[in-house]
């Protein structure tokens, strides 16, 4: 019992990930009609915005301090990072929070990219055929991630949490949960929630929500559908940029880790069906928690491997016995 | 039962519901050999519906359809084109990216070598007579002039002659037609008669949904008049263009 | 007369033979003039001619094609061990596990169109990376890689007491010019099917329903099996080139059936241009010699090539064309990946038919609508006095004919 409950909380945090990820697509995919390969490099983008957020706090004076030398003899070098060499105690409390304060840097950085890149790029492409927009942003998605290879090299970069999050909630005895999973499960309903939120009560909303129903119309009612469709997009990166950001204390950022997420969130938007916000949600936390389930030991010993290609046959399956997807309209996005 | 064997199409008793809406409500008729059978009714009525029912694009709620005593319904629209129905759309719906004779090449070719054959290695410029008779039957059809251009180049009443070739050359036993002359001007709805009763005295059976009331009497044999979903009246032209329930259905909105 | 199309597809094959034959010679000036490189060419080049015959014709973008690669050099692999050092039976066993794969895959993506399809098909191709990483360690060797071993069983080879150190083909080692020969007849033989693939009832099949599959069914064809036979063939022919990849290099790895190798052979098709026969392997060989020269590049040789500038400057300059080489040349991919979708849909193929002024752009440009001829097969066609019998004056009487009729018609 013990073990399912655990598995189940297990799955819901990384559900919390596909589920923004794949909320993210859906906006795009609803709103602007186009397949973005490049959202998973937008979540990758994100996390290495605390990267550099973390950097940034932690840039160090180094002063020689004559009176103390190393056991070496030489003297000893202190370093001294800038904020906390400014902000005494409070400093050292921004760096212990440098994740979670990244996010106030991500949300303006992750906007902006969004907008450059739907205007920049993305606009050209509403009218040209599907296999067009997945090959630019495919191109984009590399270039993405190889410039970030470059600047941050190709191995993982451990960011951890508060100090006081590091710890684990022991729930039962045999239940050991870490907070900041806690934490991130929170954060991501937070986030859903807040976009639902914006979609159902804000004006703003509800003409995307409307678009997402009837472009053609919304737009002969002499509506400026794209300058708001350009905010949707920038919106659903600021969305895939938080989940990225939140995401690194719980597995270290490297530059391809959004394409590993970008496959798996397809996934799930084809599970939730195509479109459908409440979908790539249910669809989200569902294969996250039977992943968690496929990989506990017992299940592995049953069928092995199965943690690995789990949400691939849960995939399979419904496109086969319900094509549409869970909650899906039917036809959205066939050809 | 009738002498059923001389019944080419027999619809029976069929219902399409769509969202509560009736599209068709217990349509009953059928379509005798060699007969030239008008389907008319104001827009909405149900026509374009019935069509898509017999051809396995939509399955019916209740009733079924027969094609020379096989149950269409629940049939892909493939296996029902094979069975010798064919159909021109509405819309023209041609294979834009390839040439005119490709078209009609093709048309030809799935009923040679039926649904799915893996012809790898022979030429498909060089199958035989069938370009021969492709060519023949652009021609025929006022089309030689176009025969190695794209068919996406079309005018509109180019494209509809086309698909009526794609149509022709399968030698179907039924013909079905949706609005052939819509949207056509005088001159070629003339000509596009005139190649229907062409079409017509090789004795193949036709079914044409058509607005126009020219076009109908001109060709019909038999007159079937849907509103609403429904069946108001059937016979043959004369009698429809007395029938007061015709008139008023079309509220004068044509001229008869 | 008669035949001229099938004489211009013939001068084609042969006119491509004779690059291949002479390819040592050719790109000597270049540079490329070596066995391992023009080898890869070739490889890479059945890789792209077999993914054409699926996107170029269908339209249908497979994201997951590196799946049937890798397991055409697994199946290789074990070839080597289990059977023979001998290339045929590892031709035999790849094509044929392949194809299989293929056909499992297929058959379930097929059930959608669109992206749905491309999403199964990368999603299918990572799963096959994932197991291969995973579960299936005892088959693929994991990380390690598989690779021939001296003391392998070898049945066949123990049957016949053949004994061969490295593969081979009948006795011929697969190294150097003779690996190049082999590879480059292969490649020719595959160039060859695919243009009777094309000029085929079963390509033209394929291009309608590219243009519109909507009107299959009404025209009497069940698209599905010949979706999934352009599918299979096309696997296969990824399988074919797996095998030679690990006949010149017998060692087989996950990372082949990454997705990043799926979208190198879509950008090299693309590159070349979809739907055309030649664009694929001028798109291979052109992304494979510059991958080739890129990647070579490091940070002394560009200080030495940018000697001439000011010290200031060239420490600019060395650094941000560094980007581009060495390590970053997957960058310069991915730059040329999106270059090539936003500036030359058609591919480089589009590019020389419209210098040419062979074929005037397509209205709606895109890689969906993209020409569906290459050059050679366009002018062919448009000069040939058709197979059909019908001939220019015909169709001008044609013509004759049908303005009468409209003037006899018109009140
Ligand atoms: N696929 C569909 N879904 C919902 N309603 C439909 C669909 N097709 C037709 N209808 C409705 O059914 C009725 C009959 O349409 P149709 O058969 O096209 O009429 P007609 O061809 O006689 O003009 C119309 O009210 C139309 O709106
Ligand atoms: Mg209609």
């Amino acid at each position: 019992m013990d073990a399912i409950i655990l598995q189940i909380l297990n799955g819901l945090d990384k559900g919390g990930a596909y589920a923004l990820i794949a909320l993210g697509l859906t906006l795009a995919f609803g709103t602007l009609g186009v397949v973005n390969f490049a959202h998973g490099a937008l979540f990758m983008l994100g996390a290495f915005c605390a990267v550099v957020f973390n950097k940034l706090l932690t840039l160090e004076i180094v002063r020689v301090d004559p009176t103390k030398t190393t056991p070496w003899g030489s003297p000893l070098e202190v370093k001294t990072p800038y904020v906390q060499a400014m902000l005494g105690d409070w400093g050292k409390v921004f760096i212990d929070y440098s994740v979670p304060v990244s996010i106030v840097m991500a949300i303006p950085v992750m906007l902006l990219i969004g907008i450059v890149i739907e205007r920049g790029l993305i606009r050209f492409f509403y009218k040209r055929p599907h296999a067009d927009q997945i090959l630019v942003t495919f191109g984009l998605a590399i270039v993405l991630q190889e410039i970030v290879k470059h600047f941050f090299g190709a191995n993982p970069i451990a960011q951890s949490a508060p100090q006081i999050f590091s710890g684990s909630l022991q729930m039962t005895e045999a239940i050991v949960y870490p907070y900041w999973r806690i934490i991130y499960l929170a954060f991501s309903l937070a986030v859903i929630a807040a976009v639902f939120a914006f979609l159902q009560l804000t004006t703003f909303g509800m003409v995307v929500r409307a678009g997402m129903q009837d472009r053609e119309t919304v737009g002969l009612l002499g509506i400026n559908i794209e300058r708001r469709f350009t905010i949707v997009f920038g919106l659903a990166a600021v969305v895939a940029g938080v989940a990225g950001v939140m995401y690194t204390p719980i597995v270290p950022p490297d530059y391809h880790m959004g394409m590993d997420f970008l496959v798996l969130s397809f996934v799930v938007v084809v599970v939730g069906g195509m479109g459908s916000l409440p979908g790539a949600v249910l669809a989200g936390f569902l294969l996250g928690i039977l992943q968690s389930f496929a990989s506990m030991n017992e299940v592995k010993a049953l069928v092995p491997g199965i943690d690995q290609i789990i949400i691939y046959l849960v995939a399979v399956v419904i496109l086969l016995v319900r094509p549409r997807g869970l909650l899906g309209r039917k036809g959205v996005m066939e050809s | 039962m009738i002498a059923t064997n001389d019944i080419v199409l027999h619809i029976d008793h069929v219902h399409k519901t769509f969202a509560g809406l009736h599209a068709l409500a217990d349509v009953h008729l059928d379509i005798r050999e060699g007969e030239t059978h008008a389907i008319i009714g104001p827009n909405g009525a149900g026509k374009s519906t019935l069509l898509n029912v017999c051809v396995g694009v939509l399955p019916p709620t209740q009733g079924k359809v027969m094609f020379h005593g096989t149950e269409l319904t629940g049939l892909k629209p493939y296996e029902i084109n094979q069975l010798g129905v064919a159909r021109v759309f509405q819309t023209p719906e041609i294979f834009g990216d390839l040439t005119v004779l490709e078209n009609v090449m093709m048309a030809m070719l799935s009923h040679r070598d039926g649904a799915f054959r893996l012809k790898l290695v022979s030429r498909f410029d060089e199958q035989g007579e069938i370009g021969q008779r492709a060519i023949q039957a652009l021609r025929d059809r006022g089309l030689g002039g176009h025969i190695y251009h794209l068919a996406g180049a079309l005018s509109r009443g180019d494209k509809r002659r086309l698909e009526l070739v794609m149509g022709l050359v399968q030698k179907p036993k039924l013909l079905l037609l949706d609005e052939p002359t819509a949207g056509m001007a005088r001159a070629d709805t003339n000509a596009t008669i005139e190649i229907l009763r062409q079409i017509k005295e090789s004795g193949m059976t036709i079914v044409i949904i058509e607005h126009d009331m020219h076009v109908v009497f001109s060709l019909a044999d038999r007159i079937t008049v849907l509103a609403g979903g429904r069946v108001i009246a059937q016979g043959v032209p004369d009698e429809i263009k007395g029938n007061p329930k015709v008139i008023e259905a079309y509220l004068g909105e044509e001229q008869v | 007369m008669k035949h001229t199309s099938k004489l211009a597809d013939i001068a084609l094959l042969i006119g491509f033979a004779i690059v291949v034959a002479l390819g040592p010679v050719i790109f000597t000036p270049i540079g490329a003039g070596y066995p391992d490189l023009l080898q890869k060419f070739a490889i890479y080049g059945i890789f792209a001619i077999g993914f054409n015959i699926l996107f170029g014709l269908t339209g249908y973008l497979s994201f997951g094609h590196a799946a049937f690669l890798g397991v055409g050099s697994y199946a290789a692999v074990w070839s080597f061990k289990l059977l023979s050092m001998d290339l045929l039976p590892a031709v035999i066993a790849s094509v044929l596990l392949a194809g299989l794969l293929a056909l499992a895959i297929g058959f379930i993506s097929l059930r959608r169109s669109g992206i749905y399809f491309s999403i199964l098909t990368l999603a299918f191709a990572q799963m096959c990376y994932n197991m291969a990483y995973s579960v299936l360690t005892p088959i693929t060797n994991g990380e390690t890689g598989l690779r021939v071993l001296r003391n392998d069983p070898r049945h066949l080879d123990a049957a016949f007491g053949y004994v061969s150190p490295m593969p081979s083909l009948l006795g011929l080692q697969i190294t150097g010019w003779t690996g190049f020969y082999i590879c480059g007849a292969v490649l020719v033989a595959a160039f060859g099917l695919s243009i009777a693939i094309f000029r085929s009832p079963f390509g033209m099949t394929l291009r309608a329903i590219k243009s519109n599959q909507n009107r299959m069914g009404y025209t009497g064809y069940s698209s599905r099996p010949y979706l999934l036979s352009a599918f299979v063939i096309s696997g296969m022919f990824a399988g074919l080139a797996g095998s030679l990849l690990a006949a010149t290099d017998p060692l087989a790895g996950a990372e082949r059936m990454q997705w990043t190798a799926s979208g190198e052979v879509v950008l090299m098709t693309i590159l070349g241009g979809a739907g055309t026969l030649l664009g694929p392997v001028l798109g291979t060989g052109l992304i494979k010699y510059f991958e080739n020269i890129f990647s070579a590049y490091n940070e002394q040789q560009l200080t030495a090539m940018f000697a001439f500038l000011p010290d200031g400057v060239r420490e600019a300059v060395v650094k941000t064309t560094g980007l581009f080489v060495g390590e970053g040349w997957q960058l310069t991919l991915g730059l040329l990946f999106m270059a090539v979708v936003i500036f030359l849909p058609g591919g480089i193929m589009e590019g020389i038919n419209r210098l040419l002024g062979l074929k005037h752009t397509p209205k709606v440009k895109s890689l969906g609508d993209s020409p569906q001829r290459d050059g050679l097969g366009e002018m062919v066609i448009e000069e040939m006095p058709p197979s059909h019998g019908a001939a220019e004056a015909d169709k001008k009487v044609a013509e004759q004919k049908n303005a009468e009729k409209k003037r006899a018609v018109a009140p």
